[in-house]
């Protein structure tokens, strides 16, 4: 199986650890790795904010690098959401050739379309991949702390992902899995959401930081670095003590590493 | 706050000046968390509510495919049950329709059914204008209308008061509207209740007129129908002797079958009910009765015309997407500056009114799309695809559209992207922690930056793996 790694830009440019900890992570369970240097990111930022065009290009890009893998997975919920819910839409909400539409704008859309139909079911957010496609709850991970998880509303509610991330957290040895109030909540990052409506944004986070801190953890941990670099940016300036791990990291890590 | 929403800012400062005041979200939180819970376990009792779902949306769908031949059907049955139908393009059109047929009675006093149309197009401003005064019935309302207040929820418009507000409210201003409030009034909410029972009493006894919106107009047999839990509504659509009814052309059902399955999406969605405690239905005029159906576009043709957009038309405004909303939880209603607040104000509203002015081209962005919305909707209104759908049609801030291609430039080329985190690892430690510069700044007030690592993860690719994997 051709398991292809797509790391976001976000995880490229500031927290390269996550894609280490995927690759260390997936080869351990017997995965061949690979990373098309062509990728570069999924256009979710270009979209979200408003610009359909941009983000269509990057989403081209995105179908033509990981055309030829059995498996693509993305280390960021978000970013799979994007990929696997959005693209869809935008390819239905591109629509048919109007008449007198020019010819090759009509091919364009029925390749996207194709394409999009092509990649996007066998793209994968980690815990997917892990639990669907390697059938592994257990992934012989050592993490001897006490940890609290943060959903991310994009794996909740666009992936559906369910429990499947606690399930591998709970077969970590050595881990206490402490659970967050009101999980299920946004923690107010939403991309450019956080800038645009900082002080939303900013009180959305305050709440998820007083469940983060009610838990005791050591640990908050989710499946999505973006979410992370939000909520950790407000625990680092309250200074609580409280680290941000992507759940990669907590799964990559063994006894050999300590 | 008094008078109505035209003219405020764009949402980012709405919410700002919200933010501040510590009452409002300790409210909010408590109201929105209550309802919450209790939709949640009514909903989790039906086992077919995704079917229900699925239903719903698909009856409200047909409704706006064929819109044009529902309603004039509708208008045949309201006039064959002798009511008189008016259609009215905009909200000034259907005000002075309602001021006319007002007039025509001599009176000037009415009784009001609390109704979003009727809200949306301004009604009690321009009956004000023209010497009538519409009295709210709806205890929210009445709340709201008392404290020169505006509404702040769909179906709980005084959500943002407690009950020690509203002790004050009806102490200090019932007595200008009709019967005072008793000297010795508590905040005990049986106490308050009573005070608005005594008072509204009066009102409806005297009332000659009765103005109501409805929830649903049924096309095959004329009927509208109301969905209420205190009464009131029913006071008003059955005592007075003229009864002018405000619908929007969306509200519109095919047939009287369909309200089976609106009658357990709407109360269970709205207040966590079983069964809302009173539906009123009725179907032209009653005996000794006048009956006039005011059909109300106001923007919604345009909206029809949005291919992604017209899903909003589905809403029947149950509030549950209000109720879940992180964002409308930590500001209420009020920043939405619109009278449909929460997240499907943030698209309906624009849908209606486009986004010419500041406040309504920022309602799209007035959420983190976390789709919490999307799941409680019990029409399926998908509503962060419309957001979405929304802020592409744009407009943008010009430095905002430049910063978007530049970085749309540096991503769509891998050796692009590389050269800048390249850069970015060059300059690591330049890079404020605490203090970033320019629009950054709003990041940095509240949390730190992550330090920029040395290596990007693609650099640490091609140094540990070399070349393989086929760059581009």
């Amino acid at each position: 199986m051709r398991v292809g790694l797509f790391v976001t830009c976000v995880n490229d440019t500031l927290f390269p650890e996550t894609g280490k900890a995927v690759v260390t992570l997936l080869r351990r369970l017997g995965c061949a790795v690979e990373f098309p240097e062509g990728q570069t990111c999924c256009g979710q930022m270009h979209v979200n904010t408003g610009y359909r065009d941009e983000g269509l290009r990057l989403a081209r890009r995105f179908l033509e690098v990981f055309a030829g893998y059995d498996a693509v997975v993305v280390p960021s919920g978000s970013c799979a959401a994007m990929v696997r819910e959005q693209y869809p839409k935008l390819a239905a909400g591109m629509g048919a050739a109007r008449p007198g539409a020019f010819a090759g704008a009509h091919r364009g859309r029925t390749r996207f379309a194709e394409a999009v139909a092509a990649v996007t079911p066998r793209v994968y957010d980690l815990s997917e991949f892990l639990v669907d496609v390697l059938g592994r709850t257990d992934v012989g991970a050592y993490f001897p702390h006490r940890v609290t998880y943060h959903p991310t509303c994009h794996s909740l509610r666009g992936l559906r992902v369910g429990d499947r991330p606690t399930r591998l957290l709970r077969a970590v040895r050595g881990l206490e899995l402490v659970p967050l109030p009101a999980a299920d909540e946004c923690c107010g990052f939403g991309g450019t959401f956080a800038v645009k409506n900082a002080a939303v944004s900013a009180a959305m986070c305050a709440d998820k930081v007083a469940g983060v801190e009610a838990t005791g953890a050591e640990v908050l941990c989710a499946a999505d670095n973006s979410c992370l670099m939000h909520i950790g940016g407000t625990l680092s300036r309250l200074r609580t003590g409280v680290r941000v791990m992507h759940l990669a990291e907590i799964l990559a890590a063994t006894e050999e590493d300590r | 706050m008094s008078g109505t929403f035209l003219g405020m800012p764009a949402f980012p400062r709405n919410a700002e000046k919200a933010l501040l005041n510590s009452q409002l979200r300790f409210n909010l939180r408590n109201a929105t968390h209550t309802i919450r819970a209790r939709r949640a376990a009514v909903v989790d009792e039906l086992p077919d509510w995704e079917r229900l779902r699925a239903a719903g949306k698909a009856i409200k769908d047909d409704a706006l495919r064929n819109l044009d031949r529902y309603l004039v059907q509708a208008e045949e049955a309201v006039t064959r049950a002798g009511g008189h139908v008016h259609w009215a393009a905009d909200a000034a059109e259907a005000g002075r329709l309602v001021a006319d047929l007002v007039r025509a009675t001599g009176e000037t006093e009415v009784v009001k059914v609390k109704s979003m149309a009727t809200q949306e197009i301004g009604l009690n401003e321009i009956l004000r204008d023209a010497g009538i005064v519409a009295a709210e019935t709806d205890l929210a309302e009445l709340i709201v209308q008392l404290g020169d207040d505006l509404p702040s929820h769909i179906l709980v418009p005084a959500i943002h008061r407690n009950r020690a507000e509203i002790r004050e409210i009806f102490r200090e201003r019932m007595a200008d509207w009709g019967r005072p409030a008793p000297p010795d009034l508590t905040d005990d909410p049986a106490a308050l209740a009573e005070a608005a029972r005594r008072h509204l009493r009066e009102r409806f006894l005297t009332a000659e007129v009765g103005i109501s919106g409805a929830n649903f107009l049924i096309a095959e047999t004329g009927t509208l129908v109301v969905l209420e839990s205190e009464g009131n509504g029913r006071m008003c659509l059955t005592l007075p002797r003229t009864l002018i009814s405000v619908v929007g052309i969306e509200k519109v059902l095919p047939t009287w079958r369909d309200l089976e399955v609106f009658l357990q999406l709407l109360p269970r969605s709205s207040t966590g009910e079983r069964m809302n405690p009173y539906t009123s239905t009725w179907t032209g005029a009653a005996e000794g009765q006048e009956f006039h159906l005011i059909l109300l576009d106001n923007g919604r043709t345009n909206a029809l015309a949005d291919e992604i957009g017209r899903q909003a038309l589905r809403c029947i405004r149950c509030s549950a997407c209000l109720n879940v909303c992180p964002v409308y939880e930590r500001v209420g209603g009020h920043a939405y500056g619109s009278v449909y607040p929460g997240p499907i104000g943030a698209i309906l509203t624009p849908l209606l009114r486009g986004t010419a002015t500041d406040l309504d081209a920022s309602l799209p962005y007035a959420s983190s799309l976390c789709g919490a919305c999307y799941d409680v909707c019990p029409v399926a209104i998908d509503i962060p695809e419309v957001l979405v759908h929304l802020r592409a049609k744009g407009p943008h801030p010009p430095a905002e559209r430049l910063g978007m291609k530049a970085v749309g430039w540096t991503l769509n080329r891998p050796a692009r992207l590389r050269l800048a985190q390249r850069a970015a690892s060059r300059l690591r430690r330049l890079v404020p922690r605490r203090r970033l510069p320019g629009p950054g700044a709003a990041w940095t007030d509240t949390r730190d930056v992550p330090a920029v690592p040395e290596e990007s993860f693609r650099a640490w690719w091609r140094r540990t793996e070399g070349r393989e994997g086929g760059a581009r």
